[in-house]
């Protein structure tokens, strides 16, 4: 057998998973890439010129900014979430469970964490690119302010994996998608509603207010704020990066044990 | 440590929790050979499939595969294997040709080597027609010749199925059989569970009859049977549900009597004749029916039940 030989092209064998997910995307892309381009156009519309006509009748710029301006970035932080999230529930129970087509990869030679971070950095790419059209859009509307806006990639990509990560590890423990929809309702719905998204923290009564800044959302949107209009200070934008990468971490080494226990035990 | 056996399992234990799947089992399969776990479903076949799959590990015992550990090596193990697992895990959405294609990108295969055995998959599969057609269109019995397609795609040293032809009509079982000799015939070990015993018999050089996590007979089909049924057996069907008392007139006919819920066998050596002593009594079953032995009929013997309920 000369299979040693032909197979030896080298690469860290996670990287097959990625292209599998890379290859998949690009047979079936074309929905996701017209509702990834005009969503934001109409989210902008709508609400940035829509609502924000109301907005500035009433109480003028909001801290600082047109409305418009203010509510862009946290498009670009909620979308990405929405992303991860889309991602990661009911297509990784399907992996395990109902085509069980992950219980195919691992009898290659692809081990169970190779097929977690495969997924993982597919997820990383897709919210990367993502962002980039989104920081393009945003700016076309202008609301972007200073070149930190460079960064919203990363960061929209940072946002999907924070989500992504715990809910993969916790899809992959999952017998029936019950509970899924539960989630998307009672979680990321409101997070998607209140993580000081359309309106500042301030808004909210003060007792209030650090229930929203308990929100795991409320740091990604915190963030894309202080990216797109250069104003954030140094211990807080660490903060809310700190937050963002503890759940990333904390779900990768959580999605480890749970897709080796569903995959292999 | 392997003495040339192409896979080498000792006192192999697979528990889950307090369940004990497979409890301590041990064999030997050689290079080229055609080798069979028969049994009921729950019988532990499924988890011994996956541990010398490289996937599961054991509990306990020592397994060898290709001469290799597979605690230590099992991407390189599996990277020699083949899997053609009881559910056709196949991508629904995607084109039978990307299914093979991009399947094959998961041994790190080069991308030309990968076009070139696709090719000559869809041919052995007999599928080169449905090349891009949604795999969700096609029928049960391409779905799987697909799997096994898929699984050719690293020429596996080890092809291991699980219930190749559970849920297929006769027609696809047995095309589906003929492709499997041709792979026995090009030297590719086949390792095979079945609860069907036409298939064990038509595939098998060599089976274990396994229930309950343990075997409870090994060898060849044809000696199994010798060794442990009749040459011939008739089944009779009664009218009436009093078949302790048939039982006891139909004793003395017969090596062995099973009564089961809807019929009465007879383990003799000459059926039609045991059938003429028994009209001659004037016993009259409503249908009377002589057939080989079977590993059907090994089973029933050796664990008190049949293999399909």
């Amino acid at each position: 057998m000369s299979a040693s030989l032909e197979t030896s092209l080298g690469g860290p064998r996670w990287r097959r998973s990625w292209w599998y997910h890379a290859m998949f995307y690009a047979q079936t892309w074309r929905g996701s890439v017209a509702s990834t381009v005009l969503f934001p156009i109409f989210y902008l519309a709508a609400l940035g010129v829509g609502v924000g006509h109301l907005v500035s009748a009433h109480t003028g710029l909001v801290q600082g900014q047109t409305y418009l301006h203010f509510i862009a970035p946290s498009l670009l932080a909620t979308s990405t979430m929405q992303m991860g999230e889309g991602e990661s529930l009911w297509p990784v129970l399907a992996a395990v469970k109902w085509i069980r087509t992950y219980h195919a990869v691992a009898a290659t030679p692809l081990e169970p964490e190779d097929i977690l971070v495969g997924k993982l950095t597919w997820v990383v790419t897709r919210a990367f690119a993502t962002g980039v059209v989104y920081t393009i859009i945003i700016g076309c509307f202008g609301a972007l302010h200073s070149w930190w806006s460079l960064t919203l990639p990363f960061l929209g990509a940072l946002i999907a994996l924070a989500f992504s990560a715990p809910l993969v590890a916790y899809a992959a423990t999952a017998q029936s998608d019950a509970s899924f929809t539960a989630i998307y309702r009672f979680a990321f719905v409101p997070m998607f509603l209140f993580s000081a998204t359309f309106y500042p923290v301030s808004a909210y009564p003060a007792d209030i207010r650090p229930i929203v800044q308990f929100v795991p959302l409320y740091h990604g949107v915190a963030l894309a704020r202080a990216a797109a209009f250069g104003h954030g200070s140094i211990a807080p934008v660490m903060g809310h990066l700190a937050v963002l990468v503890a759940m990333a971490v904390g779900g990768v080494l959580w999605g480890r044990r749970t897709m080796r226990r569903r995959l292999v035990d | 440590m392997t003495n040339g056996h192409i896979l080498q399992a000792d006192q192999l234990v697979k528990q889950f929790g307090d369940i004990v799947a497979v409890s301590g089992v041990s064999f030997a399969i050689d290079r080229g050979e055609s080798f069979g776990f028969l049994g009921p479903n729950g019988a532990g076949k499924t988890s011994t499939m996956r541990m010398i799959s490289a996937v599961s590990r054991p509990s306990s015992g020592t397994l060898s595969i290709l001469g290799l550990d597979p605690l230590t090596h099992g991407p390189e193990i599996r990277g020699r294997l083949g899997v053609v697992p009881q559910e056709d895990t196949l991508e629904l959405e995607l084109s039978v040709r990307l299914n093979l294609e991009m399947f094959g990108r998961y041994f790190d295969l080069p991308r030309r080597t990968i076009r070139e055995r696709t090719a000559e998959l869809l041919a052995f599969a007999q599928l080169s027609e449905r090349a891009n057609d949604k795999v969700d269109n096609l029928s049960g019995g391409m779905k799987r010749r697909l799997t096994i397609a898929r699984a050719l795609i690293n020429r596996p040293e080890i092809l291991i199925l699980d219930e190749p032809t559970t849920g297929l009509d006769p027609q696809a079982r047995h095309l589906l059989w003929e492709r499997l000799y041709r792979l026995k015939r090009e030297g590719v070990t086949l390792v095979i569970t079945t609860h069907y015993m036409d298939e064990a018999e038509q595939l098998c050089d060599r089976l274990v009859v396994m229930d309950h996590g343990t075997f409870v007979a090994e060898g060849a089909p044809r000696d199994l049977i010798t060794q442990h049924s009749t040459r011939e057996v008739v089944e009779l069907r009664f009218g009436t549900d009093s078949h302790e008392e048939l039982h006891y007139r139909l004793a003395p006919f017969a090596e062995r009597v099973e009564v089961l819920p809807d019929r009465i066998l007879l383990y003799v050596d000459d059926g039609d004749d045991t059938l003429r002593q028994i009209h001659a009594q004037g016993i009259t079953p409503t249908s009377a029916l002589v057939r080989r032995s079977s590993l059907e009929d090994v089973f029933l013997r050796l664990t008190g039940r049949t293999l399909v309920d």
